[in-house]
Order: C-alpha cells, then structure tokens, then sequence
C-alpha cells in the first residue's frame, strides 16, 4: 500500500469517525430550543441597542418567551412591538408607560462656572480627563454634546445655551444617552412625570450657590411644601417621586435659587 | 520546577504568541474593539488551546508517530481541532448553559484560530512531555489573552481621546499600535529560549 492511498484511507476514516461522533454527540445532546423564541426575535427591532438590558434583541426574546421579561420589556420598539410580542406569545400587552430621557442640569453657559478654558476635543468623555472637566460644579452637564452625536434615534439636539434638549416626539428611552454621559445627567422617566429636580449636584449649597445658579441647593423647602410627600433631599439633592407627585407645584413657588422654573418642569 | 517556570515565563513575556510569533493575529485585530468581547475571547481561548493542545499531543504519540503517518500530522491536526470546538459545543449547550452564554460566538470563532494548531504543532516539534505540554498550553494561552486584553485597553482609551487621522481610524492605526506592542516585547528577546 502506498503512502498515497494510506493517507486517503486514514484522512477518510478519521472524516467518517469524527462525522459519526459528531452526529451521535448532537442527538445525545439535544437542546430543544423554543420555535416561539425565532417568531419574537423577528418581531424585534432587530438593532442591538441593549436597551432592555439584555445582551441583543435574541436574549431578549428569550427572556420573553420564558416570562423572565415582560412583553413590552423591548423600549425602542415601544407599543406596537409589545402589541406584536403578545400577539406571538398569545397574551395581551399590558399598556406600558412611554419613557423619555431628561436632562438632569440646568447649568447652561450663562449660568453655571467654568474652572477655565477647555480647547480640546470635542467630546465629553475626552473632557472629564482633563482635571475632571471644565465645569465648576463636578456633577454639571460640560455641554459637548456626545449624547446628541451618539443619540440612535436623532431625538438630541445642543440648545444655544450649551445645554442638550430631548425630542419626545422621538426619544425611545433605549438608554444610549444614559450609558454614554461620563456624568450621567441624562435619566430615562415616565413621560407622565410632571415635576422633577433638574439637578445632579451633590455638593452642599453653600458650594452649590458659588458655582452655579441653576443648582440644587438641598434645602429641603420643597420636601416640606410637598402635600404628597413625594419630594425627598438625598445627600443635598432633592429627588420627585414621580408616582406620588401630582404636579400641584407648591414646590415650584418654595424653590430658593429663584430659578424655579427652570428647575422644574411639567409635562402636560 | 525551574524548567516548568522558564516555559511559562518564555510563552507569557519572551516569545508571546501574538506579538512575537504572530500567530492568532486575526482575533488580535478582530476582537480587542471592545473589552468586554476581548474578555470573552480570552476566557474561550484559554479553554479551547489547553484541550486541543492535549489531545493533539495524546493523538500524535498514540496514533500517528506509531502507524508511521506523521505526514499527515496537519490535515489531522485541523480535522480533529474544527470537530473537537463543535463537540465541546453540542455538550457544552446541554450541560452548560451558562458557560455556553458567556463563551457563545468566540467558541466557533476559534475553530480556524492558527493559534490553537500552531501551539498543538509546536508541542509535538519541541518534544514536550504531557505535563510541560499542559503548562505551554496553558501559558501560551495567557500570553495571547495578555496581549489581546492590553490591545482592547489601549484601543478603548484611543477611540474615545485620541485625534487619530480620518485615513488611519480603525485597523490601520489597530495594526501600528499592534506593532508596537510588538516591538517592546521584542526587547526581551533572549532572556529565555
């Protein structure tokens, strides 16, 4: 026997034994996967975003067959996904509530300190590494705008003042904004809630009050209007519960920086 | 105990996988976009190197260096490497789960990874016993997940601080910065065999 047909025959007959292994191996270890899983990924916007906070549109179609995630857990598809969702998984879809994001910062250009002149690139991340910004207040928006360049939906845009504005209209709430702030001033809420602090700062107010007008001072004034008890001052921030919160606005009118207006707002 | 120590210390800093013999670049490149996936190639390298390597080596000594058919010693190798991650795969599904997530693309990913042949190849062509097979596995392993870690790290910081000209953005500036991680690793060269 030549060395020719010797390796046809050894190349052939490890191709055979390792097909058989493999063959066996699949039966013997059979994962049945849900058909129901495929149906909901295809209904699924399909665009990764991880905004559910699952790894992709497929985990999280999982976790929705398996009940792990409710049928509208998928926030960029929104309401005719859900509605799509129930319609494979033959349940009915709650209505969820719809979610914006909001910009938790009032301190544009005019109003809020800079340490000193920023001239580098034109990116917030790239910003909070030199000496942590060039904002006076640590916890302020720097107004760069990487969330608007970064924004999958188109739904920021950079006011006049140096500070980003949210589009209702086309904000999905899938998070991208939120994950992307080195600061985290941009926050996902119900687009029902009608008041918030439209602060970050955590500073106490004496320092609050020398850097920026438009800050928190964590006085604690509107936990004390609030007739709903829906206001609470953690660590010199005040925060709205928003499913207590009715919008009465006494907490609009006690507001000290003056600027009460602009530190809460209302969503009609 | 001194040898086992040269070997890890050679396959780790002094002759790295990836910087040195450039082998596995492809994952080099492809991979170290982010950390988080560098992470997971990492964790899927260190598993599937160790159990190819062995039983490449087991398959050498066993079947191939006594039928006389070292001739064929690449073909085998590549064979039974792509059957054996698809194996480990199936089982790995339904015995797994979790471990099959965490790992989930970059276990096929490695199938074809010249890496893994080229560590089960120079086993058998450095005359290795099992054991010190099993440590070169392992440590080259760690050398590879080394490299590719520091990659993704300078590669993360770059694209989000770095002013890097339009036509040198992405691979182009992956492949410098590759090379020049190659070139200070090139500096220890000597130090062991």
């Amino acid at each position: 026997m030549g060395p020719v047909t010797t390796a046809i025959l050894a190349m052939g007959g490890l191709g055979v034994f390792l097909s058989i292994l493999l063959g066996v191996a699949a039966k013997v270890f059979f994962v049945y996967v849900d058909p129901r899983i495929g149906q909901v990924a295809d209904v699924l916007p399909g665009a990764n975003c991880g905004g559910c906070g699952y790894a992709g549109c497929s985990d999280c179609a999982a976790a929705m067959v398996e009940g792990k995630a409710p049928v509208n857990a998928c926030k960029a598809g929104g309401a005719s996904v859900a509605q799509a969702v129930a319609g494979v998984l033959g349940i009915s879809a709650a209505a969820a509530e719809r979610e914006v994001a909001r910009i938790f910062c009032k301190g544009d250009s005019a109003r809020a300190e800079r340490k000193f002149k920023y001239m580098g690139i034109n990116d917030c991340r790239a910003a909070m590494l030199v000496s942590g910004g060039d904002k006076s207040c640590s916890y302020g928006c720097l107004g760069l705008g990487t969330c608007v360049a970064n924004c999958p939906f188109g739904a920021l845009s950079m006011g006049e003042d140096g500070l980003p504005r949210v589009d209702d209209e086309k904000c999905t709430a899938c998070g991208t904004c939120v994950k992307l702030c080195p600061r985290h001033i941009p926050k996902v809420v119900p687009v029902s809630q009608k008041a918030a602090s439209l602060c970050s700062s955590h500073d106490v107010g004496k320092l609050v009050k020398e850097i920026c007008e438009a800050g928190c001072l964590g006085c604690g004034l509107c936990k004390k209007a609030c007739p709903e008890k829906a206001v609470e001052v953690v660590k010199f921030l005040s925060v709205v519960d928003h499913t207590k919160c009715t919008g009465c606005g006494k907490c609009f009118e006690k507001c000290p920086t003056g600027i009460i207006q602009s530190l809460v707002f209302t969503v009609v | 105990m001194e040898d086992y120590l040269m070997l890890v210390v050679s396959a780790i800093f002094i002759n790295n996988i990836l910087l040195i013999r450039f082998l596995g670049n492809c994952p080099f490149v492809g991979v170290s976009s982010s950390m988080s996936s560098a992470l997971g190639m990492s964790a899927a390298v260190l598993f599937v190197n160790v159990l190819a390597s062995l039983i490449c080596w087991i398959l050498q000594k066993t079947v191939l260096d006594v039928f006389g058919l070292e001739y064929l010693q690449t073909l085998v190798f590549i064979l039974v490497i792509a059957a054996l991650v698809q194996l480990v795969e199936i089982i790995m599904q339904k015995v797994a789960p979790p471990l099959y997530r965490a790992l989930g693309i970059f276990l096929p990913l490695i199938t074809t990874n010249c890496m893994i042949f080229g560590v089960a190849v120079l086993n058998i062509k450095e005359e290795y016993t099992f054991m010190q097979a099993l440590v070169y596995a392992i440590s080259t392993a760690l050398g590879f997940n080394m490299a590719l870690i520091l990659l993704a790290g300078i590669r993360e910081r770059m694209d989000s601080t770095a002013r890097v000209p339009k036509l040198l953005q992405g691979v182009p500036i992956c492949l410098i910065t590759a090379g020049m991680m190659g070139l200070t690793f090139a500096g220890l060269l000597g130090l062991a065999k």
